[in-house]
């Protein structure tokens, strides 16, 4: 079996060894976890015996299956949980108690009248629920049923679903696969047991973490090993800590420790290895990521929280009629009523069988509460029992719209926008705040080789997008104005915008690069210079300088190269830790240096060799690898060449290798600095190389104190290597930069300018580090060139002494002056980027200096967190939102952003490429970051401002209603009658008025979706909610008060008590109730009508068909037997149909009762417009005209916009501003230079014509 | 960070520009919604359309003829106010109404200070007349009403203590516990039971002219349905105010539900605690200057309570009775929402004066 090991190991490649110049990670052997001694005490009591997964399933070791569940409910559960919450809803509880009061006599209405809608609304809204409820359940189950293959017994191994896991099993993982559980990595493809895991959706970090298996359980890589295998962990039980992993695996009698470098995390996924066999070890529920997530609150919108307290007022209200009416009826009781012989009280003499407990005057107190019980029901129209169940209604409709909406989808990916909770959609219109995730969801995780500057001179073009912009606008701006210059003054300032736009690249080109018409051929590759491309570098002037930066790109790096079959060309393809590097090595291939091979210790380049112009295969030996690491920001190779000569070839930033650099090897740093900094503008990511020239003695010595560092065991070796590189690493030549870009997804920056024009903040939260931050955050425009720049991070002494109060300290001295200095210089409107890393965040965060960091974080214009976890990103969402109370919209890909993502107001997912958890967290999952524009500028703001017009109309016609019911009780003696018929009020919610209200809800639109995102300030109203303002709300229940006010005493003034027709005959409760209820009818359908700006015959239909409806209605009661219409019985036939009274007093209540809002909305329009209402003018006007480009136009578009400090625009501006005083000056000079010149002198004294 | 748009303050001139043209959109609004004729307000202005000038408004109308031509279909039936308040108000003027309370002046004078004990006691007559002046000509038919004022018909109590059921099918139906606390009376059914039919009105009126009584026809007082469908033609009153307590009127016990209509109307029940009811109609017109003689009996307990008993008669159009406050209304809201469009045509006229179109042209 050894031997059949060994030839095994021949055909593999040892990847892992090329670790073993990896002289800074520490040996594996050497970590002694701390918590070992613990295994078995409370809290570490797990035991799993591997390859048994039998055993788990009895008790005492029984774990849950594998399976995960994010549903609410189960069927059991369904019914109670689900009408609990229901119920918990005050205005539900309300009518549940109303309808089990009709039960009994209480109730003024029949009970069906009471129970129906009730049921209605209720069934609505549970079945809501469940549908959503089941499409988790489906998600649940498409992640329960992947497969993985698992051991079964004697060496085979079948696929399993994930769900049918149990702990014990033995698993293989494929390469590209996700872990289906937590395991226990036994060993990998690779001969030494390491294996690489991507952990982006666990913590977002884009580098690859290696893991490393025990040495014991090496042997285990075949299938036909684990038909005997049996080993037991013990180890410590579930918990949600990522990073911790304490345990020992008690394997052929002998005891070894794990750590976490063995523990394969589930929702983790395997890269660049074939495959891994691991044993299960936590599983389902008990995985860490699990564990980690938490249950997605269930989120409401400010616009339902702010209902409920309209819902309270309502309520206040109710009581308060409700106690008139009580009070009212026990004095009329007391006083008046025994006196009316005509209705027999019963009283205390006389106290028969007679149990009318409303009207005894004996018990004049449990009259008093029985009545005020029937007022509260009977008035219970003032609470709208549909309107939780028509919003919800609206809701689903409107997600469905967004759902389909075209401009929301993707056709990469054939995907696009889901609305996956529908509670949120007016939230959407309210945001202020964006909490962003970068890679994944700003970022495609994928790096573009685009620029690079060797020997002091830049290829792929210098000209930055933002300064092609601003000439561009410059250009455009100056054309339309008509200069007082002549003609040789004109000539000059195109001569001089040309030197602007077009410094040394053509402004075609520029253009074409802008439009990014043209996508890179080779992955990875964004690089157009005919100076370097094809070979034609060997025609630059520094030839050797060249060759160095290519073999410094080709050799300083881990990665390898892959053969690929299926190409039939010779280019590879290549793996490594970092996407960067493989960029390097891609585009070192493309300029003729193609790293092909590399063993142990021998690199393998195929190099072009400018002097035979022939290519040549060159090998050169590794003799040591400095490792990259975030503290020393570089990485070096010490290589020799065939000629024995010893190179030391250093890549890092810019800052670390200028340090380091010789007197002599400063040669190009001017030129090089200049486009480092016009890349770091661009948002590239740059690194420069360099390198050195290694005596052979020199290296010697250097390596037998390297060497000896290396050996050294104990907490000080980190610092004997760093002091050993440190000696190395100096007297640098320069070679140049190179920069990359960290590729933005599509329309990333125009949709990052446009929400910062709305007026939205963006906050950009990653796990990266802080240069790929600030890199990013120019690239998408967040932050800028001319923006002063916070920083914030805790000095290396502090973190090292690692005492809170002295970081705490330092951290708030950091932050005042900072905010100092904003306050001093906030008059002059210079923006501010605030940039803070996850360590001084997490002292930032705390609860004495959280307050002081946030005042600083929200006054400045972008702020950029890095190196931030999971567990801060949800901490920082919670505490903005807290602090400034503002909307906040949280969106990311990964599962480390799903803890921001429930915490923020609202939660976005993109569905990109990675797994679904920030999708299953989310409330909306995305295609792409870009269709967020859309999302809240248009949709957005419309469901905004259809749920509060529908709110507020919602309230306005209940209590228009409602209080003819209570006016009319007055008349009445409080005694509790009502005027209609019961089945008129049961239609008044559910029929006759919630069609329009919810058509007005769909389909309300102030301006359509174009004008829209034209307009994008638009949005700011929204968050300023101009639209459910409180005075608005008052406004409209004011409203509705002055309509029952019309509608009833028109009807009761008109109506009583003369004749109602010719005929002489008088009108009776049920003619004057019907005559009444149709001006409700009308007003509150023809008030809709008011209120909608955006008519389709949906909402023309509905509002007039509402309006037939109740005729038919009413003829359709009418023309039923008298035992079933009752009173109604021919009413509007017979009665009221023939009297021409009933239809002047419709029209008369109507024109009065809306003409309060009519004066109002036309002295608003005409005096006091708002922002929708003069767009929509303009829209109007333009629309008839057809001219968009109208001056006009073009200048409220651009007033429209928020002056902004953030985005692509602000930049262009910025530039322009920038450049505008540059030629000003320039013009100045050039002036006087003219005047002062004789041949001027003489032209103005001498005038010839 | 302030937007723009919003400080419009700064942009007046363009703005009062959108505002001419919105405030002629508003208009049109009106004009679609009945308030008023804007067409013609601002055409001719000044000429508000009442009655007398109905003459002159067509002379004028023609007179415009050509200039309106275009217009005219639009200025169809357009329901201004005006228009409205012309047909109204002169349609008020053909109802003739004579009220007359007779409740106090019915007592006897030694009975003024007790009228409880008065209508109680059975013993004493309660005849009684009144002497109506005709005021003006009231042509026939003349209605005759009796109203009840501070009568809660519309009591929760009351209104409910009726069965259907029992006035269409007769005492074997179910459904008369509806009508509690009038239900039975020595254990046997009451129909009509209930409170309603219990306290039925039964205060009567012959009315003379001169010398000859006024015919009054008591037919036909009742709505038609509830004749036909509600009230059994096979059902006869059983039973009726023969227990301890008397309420109101008795009935004919050989004359069905369906015929007795001044149950009918009584059972209709009013809305309002101060409500007419329809006692028969006088197919006779009345001159101006005629006295009409009223014997009326005065049987209804009203005293317990303090309620007012009136006796109206009155003529009827097309609109009905008598009816002030409808025509008030429509004078007030036409009104009104003439001297809003004024006002506000002024305000643009004036923008429009000051700012000129703006940049919009």
């Amino acid at each position: 079996m050894a031997a059949a090991t060994s030839r095994r190991r021949k055909g593999k490649i040892r990847w892992s060894n090329l670790y073993s110049f990896a002289c800074l990670r520490p040996l594996t052997s050497e970590e002694r976890p701390a918590g070992r001694d613990v295994i078995g005490q409370p809290g570490f009591s797990r035991v799993v015996f591997c390859n048994e997964p039998h055993l788990h399933k009895r008790k005492p070791y029984k774990y849950p299956y594998n399976n995960i569940s994010t549903t609410k409910y189960n069927v059991l559960t369904f019914l109670p949980r689900a009408l609990f919450e229901q119920f918990r809803r005050v205005a539900n509880f309300y009518f549940l108690l109303a309808a089990v009061f009709s039960l009994f006599s209480l109730a003024p209405f029949s009970r069906a009248s009471l129970i129906a809608p009730l049921v209605f609304v209720v069934g609505i809204s549970m079945l809501k629920e469940a549908v959503e409820d089941w499409h988790r359940f489906l998600q649940d189950l498409d992640v329960n049923n992947r497969t993985v293959k698992a051991h079964v017994s004697n060496g085979v191994f079948v696929d399993k679903s994930w769900k049918k896991l149990l702990v014990g099993d033995v698993v293989k993982v494929n390469k590209d696969e996700y872990f289906p559980s937590d395991l226990l990595l036994l060993s990998s493809s690779y001969e030494d047991g390491v294996c690489y895991v991507e952990t982006m959706n666990l913590d977002g970090e884009t580098n690859l973490k290696i893991k490393r298996c025990l040495e014991a359980s090496l042997c285990l890589n075949e299938d036909e090993e684990f038909s005997q295998f049996k080993a037991t962990v013990r180890c410590e039980d579930p918990n949600p800590n990522l990073y911790t992993f304490v345990g020992n695996l008690e394997f052929k009698k002998e005891s070894y420790p794990l750590s976490p470098s063995q523990l394969l995390l589930r929702d983790s996924k395997l890269r660049n290895t074939d495959y891994i066999y691991g044993v299960v070890i936590f599983s389902g529920r008990d995985t860490k990521a699990v564990r980690n997530s938490t249950r997605s609150p269930s989120k409401r919108s400010r616009i339902e929280r702010k209902m409920d307290y309209i819902i309270y007022l309502l309520f206040s209200m109710l009581v308060l009629v409700s106690l008139v009416s009580s009070i009212g009826s026990s004095l009329f009781l007391k006083h008046d009523m025994v006196d009316w012989w005509y209705l027999q009280l019963p009283d205390s003499s006389s106290s028969e069988e007679d149990d009318d407990h409303f009207f005894n005057p004996s018990k004049l107190v449990q009259s008093a509460v029985l009545q005020f019980i029937r007022a509260l029901i009977l008035y219970g129209y003032l609470i709208p029992i549909s309107l939780y169940v028509s919003i919800e209604v609206v809701k689903v409709l409107q997600t469905m719209l967004i759902n389909k909406d075209i401009e929301l989808y993707d056709e990469v990916t054939c995907k696009s926008v889901q609305a996956r909770t529908s509670n949120l959609n007016e939230e959407l219109g309210q945001v202020e705040m964006i909490l962003s995730d970068k890679t994944g969801t700003l970022t495609c995780n994928q790096m573009e080789f685009r620029k690079c500057s060797i020997a002091g001179i830049s290829y792929g073009g210098d000209i930055t997008e933002v300064d092609l912009a601003a000439s561009m606008r410059m250009n455009a701006d100056f054309e339309p104005f008509e200069f007082s210059m002549d003609e040789t003054d004109r000539a000059t300032r195109s001569f001089e915008l040309y030197e602007f736009s077009v410094s040394g690249f053509s402004a075609q080109n520029g253009n074409a690069r802008l439009l990014k018409s043209e996508e890179p051929v080779i992955k990875g590759f964004n690089f157009r210079d005919d100076r370097l491309m094809n070979k034609n570098w060997i025609n630059g002037t520094n030839l050797s300088d060249i060759t160095m930066f290519f073999r410094v790109m080709a050799l300083c790096h881990t990665g390898i190269p892959i053969e690929d079959d299926s190409h039939k060309t010779d280019k590879l393809s290549y793996e490594a830790e970092s996407p960067e590097e493989v960029s390097f090595l891609i585009a070192s291939q493309e300029f003729g240096f193609q790293f092909f091979r590399r063993t142990q210790s021998l690199i393998f380049v195929k190099e072009f060799d400018p002097s035979s112009m022939k290519e040549v295969e060159r090998e050169y030996k590794l003799l040591n690898l400095l490792e990259f690491s975030s503290s020393r920001k570089r990485m070096s190779v010490i290589v020799s060449n065939e000629d024995g000569q010893i190179f030391l070839l250093c890549k890092g930033a810019d800052s670390i290798i200028f340090d380091r650099l010789a007197d002599n090897g400063r040669t190009y740093e001017q030129a090089t600095t200049l486009h480092l900094s016009s890349y770091a503008e661009d948002g590239l990511r740059t690194l420069a190389f360099a390198y050195r020239e290694i005596e052979a003695a020199e290296y010697e010595r250097w390596n037998t104190i390297f060497t000896q560092a290396k050996a050294t065991i104990g907490p000080e070796r980190e610092e004997l290597l760093e002091q050993a590189s440190e000696m190395i690493e100096k007297d640098l030549v320069l070679l140049g930069v190179v920069a990359v870009e960290d590729k933005l997804q599509k329309g990333v920056p125009e949709c990052i300018d446009k929400l910062a024009q709305a007026g939205l903040k963006i906050w950009l939260l990653t796990g990266d580090k802080r240069e790929t931050a600030i890199n990013v955050g120019f690239a998408c425009s967040l932050l800028r060139q001319d923006m002063m720049q916070f920083h914030l991070s805790l000095s290396r002494e502090a973190e090292s002494n690692s005492q809170v109060k002295a970081m705490e300290e330092e951290i708030l001295q950091q932050i005042q002056s900072s905010y100092k200095l904003l306050c001093e210089e906030g008059n002059n409107e210079a923006p501010y980027g605030l940039i803070i890393d996850g360590k001084a965040l997490e002292i930032a965060l705390r609860q004495d200096v959280k307050d002081e960091f946030l005042q600083l974080a929200v006054n400045c214009a972008s702020v950029i967190c890095c190196r931030v976890s999971p567990k801060q990103k949800a901490l920082i969402t919670r505490l903005v939102k807290q602090y400034t109370g503002r909307t906040t919209l949280a969106i990311g890909d990964g599962a480390n952003d799903v803890g921001m993502i429930q915490e923020a107001d609202i939660g976005v997912g993109i569905s990109g490429m990675e797994g679904m958890q920030a999708v299953m967290a989310s409330d909306f999952s995305l295609p792409q970051f870009r269709f967020l524009e859309r999302l809240l500028v248009v949709h957005g703001h419309w469901c905004y401002q259809r749920i509060s017009k529908m709110v507020l109309y919602f309230v306005y016609k209940n209590v228009a209603f409602g209080l003819t019911l209570f006016y009319y009780e007055l008349y009445t003696s409080f005694s509790g009658e009502v005027l209609y018929d019961d089945w008129y009020m049961t239609m008044f919610n559910v029929m006759l008025t919630s069609l329009p209200v919810i058509a007005l809800g769909v389909l309300e639109q102030d301006v359509s979706s174009d004008i829209c995102l034209q307009f994008p300030a638009l949005y700011q109203q929204g968050p300023r909610n101009v639209h459910f303002s409180w005075s608005r709300i008052v406004g409209w229940i004011l409203n509705g008060v002055v309509t029952s006010l019309v509608i009833f005493l028109a009807n009761i003034y008109i109506l009583s008590p003369t004749a109602l027709q010719q005929n002489g005959f008088v009108a009776d409760i049920d003619s004057l109730g019907a005559i009444t209820y149709t001006c409700v009818i009308w007003t509150v359908n023809c008030q809709i009508a008011l209120f909608t700006s955006h008519f389709t015959w949906i909402q023309h239909l509905s509002i007039w068909g509402s309006i037939l409806l109740w005729y038919i209605f009413l003829l359709g009661y009418g023309a039923l037997p008298p035992n079933l219409s009752g009173n109604t019985f021919q009413l509007l036939i017979e009665v009221i149909g023939p009297t021409p009274l009933y239809w002047m007093i419709t029209v008369l209540v109507v024109v009065v009762s809306l003409l309060p809002y009519f004066v109002h909305i036309v002295i608003q329009r005409s005096f006091y417009p708002m922002d929708d209402h003069i767009i929509q003018e303009m829209e109007k006007r333009l629309k008839k005209d057809d001219m968009r480009d109208n001056q006009m136009w073009l200048r409220e578009q651009r007033n429209s916009q928020m002056s902004t400090n953030v985005g692509f625009s602000a930049r262009v501006e910025a530039k322009v501003v920038s450049f505008s005083q540059q030629m000003q000056q320039k013009k100045v000079s050039i002036c006087r230079s003219v005047t002062n010149s004789p041949i001027y002198r003489s032209i103005t004294r001498t005038p010839f014509s | 960070m302030k937007m723009m748009i919003v400080e419009y303050l700064a942009e007046l001139s363009f703005y009062y520009s959108f505002n001419v043209e919105y405030c002629v959109k508003v208009d049109t609004k009106h004009l679609e919604m009945g308030f008023l004729n804007f067409e013609h307000s601002r055409e001719d202005s000044e000429m508000p359309e009442t009655v007398n000038d109905e003459q002159r408004r067509r002379d004028r109308e023609s007179a415009f003829y050509l200039f309106t031509q275009q217009r005219l279909p639009a200025c169809k039936p357009v329901l201004t106010p005006t228009w409205f308040d012309s047909r109204v108000s002169s349609s008020f003027l053909q109802v003739v109404e004579i009220e007359e309370r007779y409740d106090i002046e019915c007592v006897p004078e030694p009975f003024r200070n007790d009228k409880v004990s008065y209508i109680q006691a059975d013993s004493i007559p309660k005849n009684c007349s009144l002497l109506l002046k005709v005021d003006q000509y009231m042509k026939a038919p003349i209605y005759i009403y009796y109203q009840l004022d501070n009568y809660y018909q519309n009591h929760r109590r009351y209104i409910r203590s009726r069965s259907d059921q029992q006035l269409l099918h007769g005492r074997n139906s179910h459904g008369t516990s509806f009508c509690r606390p009038v239900e039975s009376n020595n254990n046997r059914p009451i129909v009509p039971c209930g409170l309603i039919a219990w306290s039925l009105f039964n205060d009567t009126f012959t009315f003379i002219r001169g010398k000859a009584e006024l015919k009054v026809n008591r037919t036909n007082i009742a709505w038609e349905s509830d004749r036909d469908h509600k009230f059994g033609k096979n059902v006869y009153p059983f039973n009726f105010q023969n227990g301890t307590w008397i309420g109101g009127g008795k009935l004919n016990t050989r004359i069905p539900l369906s015929d007795q209509e001044d149950l009918i109307v009584w059972m209709r029940i009013s809305a309002l605690p101060s409500f007419r009811k329809l006692y028969g109609r006088i197919e006779e017109d009345l001159d101006v200057g005629d006295y009409v003689v009223v014997q009326l009996m005065n049987n209804y307990n009203t005293y317990s309570f303090g309620g007012k008993k009136k006796l109206v008669l009155s003529t009827s159009n097309w609109l009905g009775g008598k009816n002030d406050f409808l025509g008030l209304a429509y004078v007030v809201v036409g009104s009104c929402s003439l001297t809003i469009a004024i006002v506000f045509m002024a305000l643009t006229q004036i923008r429009v004066i000051y700012h000129g179109t703006g940049y919009y042209r």
